[in-house]
């Protein structure tokens, strides 16, 4: 059983005054979110990842379609208990302390006060706030804000943790501790669903990933797949080449960059690849290194992004879909 | 049950912690102790003025409280997005709004004891001793709490659907008009049109009618109140809070949080 599964999952805003205007926030989503993974919902802003977070928690409620979490549906109270959820920009009650607020949560999910006092003091000192349990959230900075809303977000030991931009406005530092912490709850096992515009962090942490673009999936798959789509290109970077040599190798290279003595050259084909070898050792080129150049998930991501934009604009639509799209 | 308590005691908590509050009871305070200066001055009815300077200066206040604290209880939550994570939890709507409602109820019901004790001492202070015909005045402060009791249920549900300043305005006028009700009745029979007639009687059966609960003159004169009146108040006051609590589970419940 998926710990989350959404089906044609669609929300509409509606805007105006007199005439309301339906705009569409999130499309027909259908996802599979499988038991102890990571999955990373990525778009650029305004691609309906907030949306689609908020309608698995119900705080927002869908125009069609529908949606499990733990193989129940989004209004059941005792789904409720074996999540956790952290809101993006998170802000908590400012006259709480940490230990107070960790505390409030811990009682409405029902926690026997030993419980609570075990799991708080534990998870303090796993988001590293362990000194800092007394202090009001007022004065807690941004980063520490972020902690503290991890740590209420797991007060309960949940199954399935959704988080909302968790890495948005953190210092590399503040990123950094948030990524281990992520990284811990894989090795426990624990689902996590998250949605991300930094892309270094999901390639970092995500089994698999869907790319959203104006409420409409672009794409999921599974990170290594997507990583390993295929060599794209080839590069070779020559030591002092030759002008001769460079004006032989221009009709195969799609981009030479000089850098210094050395020069870069882009050889998209393959086929060309042997040919480009034989000038080079025939004009007694010096060879600095070749590398086949793997898609990025940044390189995937701008493809179905900008795939999306050629599709609205009534362009060709280059396919290089994984799975998940309909 | 056990999660509209842990709501409710968190609000209790976070109310307890506005500092408008703690102004608001030192004057109502200052004020029930300025009756003693009133009264030494009105030769004769130094308990009337007491009586009714320090009731008055606990319903006002009080309402202030109410309103002040009221109009930000859910709009407070929305706005701070604090209301995200705790929706996410196992929580019902519904549990949601009751907790809220009874946190701040607790901590009105607190500040009227603490001002109710200080309306007795002023008393105490007065006639040098305490008589069993002074409990009286507790008729009053029941009246006044049962006032608060439907201020803050009006306060919560425009709290749900506006902003503070708009549910403050809202909540006010309700109540000012609330407190006409019977001079807008008279005044719509008085007119002999049949459509004011037909108005008047519709505002008068649909808002709260907080004119049946100025009680302050009739006790200051030592004049107890009939027993019926306590009962039909006490159910006006439920029925009342009942259907505002149900209209603003019901605005709540269809709510997004976006």
């Amino acid at each position: 059983m998926p710990a989350i599964e959404t089906f044609d999952l669609t929300k509409d805003y509606f805007s105006g005054f007199f005439r309301k205007r339906p705009k569409r926030a999130l499309d027909r989503l259908n996802l599979q979110v499988g038991d102890g993974e990571v999955f990373g919902l990525l778009g650029p802003n305004g691609a309906g990842k907030s949306t689609t977070l908020k309608l698995l928690l119900r705080l927002i409620f869908p125009t069609t379609g529908r949606a499990t979490v733990l193989g129940r549906e989004l209004d059941s109270v005792a789904m409720h208990a074996r999540i956790g959820y952290l809101p993006e920009h998170p802000y908590f009650y400012d006259h709480l302390s940490a230990q107070e607020l960790l505390n409030y949560a811990g009682e409405l999910f029902g926690l026997d006060k030993a419980t609570r006092r075990r799991r708080i003091g534990d998870l303090l000192t796993r988001v590293g706030l362990a000194g800092s349990e007394d202090v009001p959230l007022r004065k807690f900075s941004k980063g520490m804000l972020q902690r503290v809303g991890i740590a209420q977000a797991l007060v309960n030991d949940p199954e399935v943790i959704f988080l909302d931009e968790p890495m948005s406005g953190l210092d590399p530092l503040g990123r950094r501790e948030v990524r281990d912490l992520m990284l811990g709850l894989k090795g426990e096992g624990k689902t996590i669903f998250f949605s991300t515009h930094i892309l270094s962090d999901a390639e970092m942490l995500c089994d698999r990933v869907a790319i959203l673009d104006r409420g409409q999936l672009q794409g999921c798959g599974e990170l290594r797949k997507i990583l390993s789509l295929g060599i794209s290109a080839t590069e070779i970077v020559l030591e002092n080449p030759h002008a001769d040599l460079m004006a032989k190798l221009q009709p195969f290279s799609s981009r030479a960059i000089r850098t210094g003595a050395s020069v870069r050259l882009e050889i998209p084909s393959d086929k060309d690849l042997t040919q480009v070898l034989e000038i080079v050792l025939r004009e007694k080129g010096k060879i600095a290194s070749l590398n086949p150049l793997k898609m990025s998930l940044e390189d995937y991501f701008l493809s179905r992004v900008s795939d999306a934009t050629e599709q609205a604009r009534g362009g060709r639509n280059i396919d290089i879909r994984l799975e998940g799209k309909p | 049950m056990r999660r509209i308590s842990t709501i409710a005691w968190h609000t209790f908590k976070e109310s307890v912690r506005e500092r408008v509050l703690y102004n608001l009871v030192v004057f109502a305070l200052l004020l029930i102790g300025a009756a003693i200066l009133f009264g030494s001055i009105s030769v004769g009815i130094e308990d009337v003025i007491i009586m009714n300077l320090g009731l008055s200066s606990i319903s006002v206040f009080g309402l202030l409280m109410a309103i002040f604290i009221g109009i930000g209880l859910v709009w407070k939550e929305i706005d701070r997005r604090t209301i995200f994570s705790i929706l996410a939890k196992p929580v019902h709507r519904h549990e949601f709004i009751i907790g809220k409602y009874l946190g701040l109820m607790v901590t009105l019901l607190i500040n009227t004891a603490i001002m109710t004790a200080g309306f007795y001492l002023a008393l105490a202070y007065e006639q040098r001793t305490l008589h069993w015909a002074d409990l009286v005045a507790l008729q009053a402060v029941y009246f006044i709490l049962l006032q608060l009791a439907m201020v803050v249920a009006l306060a919560l549900l425009f709290s749900c659907i506006s902003t503070p300043i708009l549910s403050a305005v809202f909540t006010l006028a309700v109540y000012v008009i609330g407190n006409l009700l019977n001079d807008i009745r008279w005044f719509g029979q008085e007119t002999g049109s049949a459509l004011v007639m037909n108005l008047t009687a519709l505002i008068y059966y649909l808002l709260p009618n907080f004119g049946n609960f100025n009680v302050i003159s009739q006790i200051a004169q030592g004049r107890p109140l009939p027993s019926y009146l306590l009962v039909s108040n006490s159910c006006y006051a439920l029925l009342y809070v009942s259907i505002l609590l149900a209209a603003a589970i019901l605005i709540f419940e269809e709510r997004e949080f976006r």
